[in-house]
């Protein structure tokens, strides 16, 4: 539950933003693994991608791409708000970035699917 | 008369809890109006602090249902939930007595911001004139009106997790200090604000600016000495 003094849009974007940090690290090291497959196992690698055809892994997928996006935009808001003059309008760049990454990842979905 | 369930923390430094009270319900009520009431009426040892009671002097601060609040200009009608109301003493500072918080640590903070002056002129010479329409002037207009209340130090996790962050208001306070062309040593102020616990530990979270009393915005002064640290680095490597 998040704590009353929080409950607000920047902090919202703020949890948003290390939680997708956090799980695209965790992502990362899994990615390689089984990209590594190519060089030594390609059969395993071949098994791998026929399981990712499943619809629930696209439906994953659609989340893992959501994070990715959703740490790029509200990235590139950070670093506006850092190094660009002051915009007033953080909760609508913050909204923004969370829209432009549903954009992005339910594209991909609608691709996969 | 209609009455409302008060939660009170009374305690220490080495720790306490809520205690419950029952208060009368008045017009115009505020939380502080609230406090003093169980000082006079139902327990005298109940300790606080404050001072002016029209949001000037920036004494009264506490937690008000978990958000850091002035409490002299906070109406219970805003607050009230399911006729209750919890109040206690501001985080992230060290408790004194019940509602009075220790401040030590948030005036220090602003000294170690480098909130000190440094004249460009001696007392022997003219006042320097300045023009209140530089845009470096209107925008230290927009961060002076700071009360010290420390509702943005209480309301900064990242002064939770860090204990030499040094904070929202005194980061402000050397922002305005830095676009002081009466300041003589601008560079002092990045360097006070650029080392360990300076403005770029700050994650941004915008808890200070929307708790503001006073409507002040000590993320874009936070914001603008992130600007001012990093050109100053690329400019002139320090």
């Amino acid at each position: 539950m998040i704590r009353p003094h929080r409950s607000h849009p920047l902090w919202i974007a703020y949890l948003l933003h290390r939680l997708s940090g956090l799980g695209l690290a965790l992502f990362l090291p899994v990615h390689f693994h089984v990209l590594a497959f190519a060089l030594n196992q390609p059969e395993r690698l071949d098994g791998f991608l026929r399981f990712a055809d499943n619809p629930l892994v696209k439906l994953a997928e659609f989340g893992l791409v959501f994070l990715l996006a959703v740490h790029v935009f509200g990235g590139l808001r950070l670093l506006a708000l850092e190094f660009l003059p002051w915009s007033p309008r953080q909760k609508t760049l913050a909204a923004s970035a969370v829209a432009a990454a549903f954009l992005v990842a339910g594209t991909f979905f609608l691709q996969a699917v | 008369m209609q009455e409302m369930d008060v939660s009170v923390w009374r305690g220490d430094a080495n720790g306490g809890g809520l205690e419950h009270f029952k208060v009368p319900a008045r017009d115009s009520q505020t939380i502080l109006d609230v406090v003093a009431w169980i000082q006079q009426h139902a327990d005298p040892t109940l300790s606080y602090r404050y001072a002016c009671r029209v949001g000037m002097c920036g004494s009264c601060a506490m937690m008000v249902n978990g958000v850091p609040r002035w409490t002299c200009r906070t109406h219970v009608k805003t607050v009230l939930k399911d006729n209750a109301i919890t109040i206690a003493p501001l985080r992230n500072l060290p408790v004194i007595k019940d509602l009075a918080a220790d401040m030590d640590p948030f005036f220090d903070k602003w000294v170690a911001a480098g909130g000190v002056h440094h004249p460009t002129r001696t007392r022997d010479e003219p006042i320097e004139i300045l023009d209140p329409k530089t845009p470096e002037r209107v925008e230290t207009d927009t961060g002076i009106e700071c009360i010290n209340c420390s509702v943005c130090y209480a309301a900064c996790d990242t002064v939770s997790n860090n204990v030499d962050f040094l904070g929202p208001a005194a980061l402000q306070r050397a922002w305005t200090l830095y676009l002081d062309p009466k300041d003589a040593d601008p560079n002092a102020i990045l360097d006070a604000v650029s080392g360990k616990g300076g403005c770029h530990n700050c994650h941004s979270q915008g808890s200070c600016t929307l708790h503001c009393p006073n409507g002040l915005n000590p993320m874009k002064a936070i914001a603008g000495l992130k600007r001012a640290t990093v050109s100053s680095f690329f400019k002139g490597g320090r």
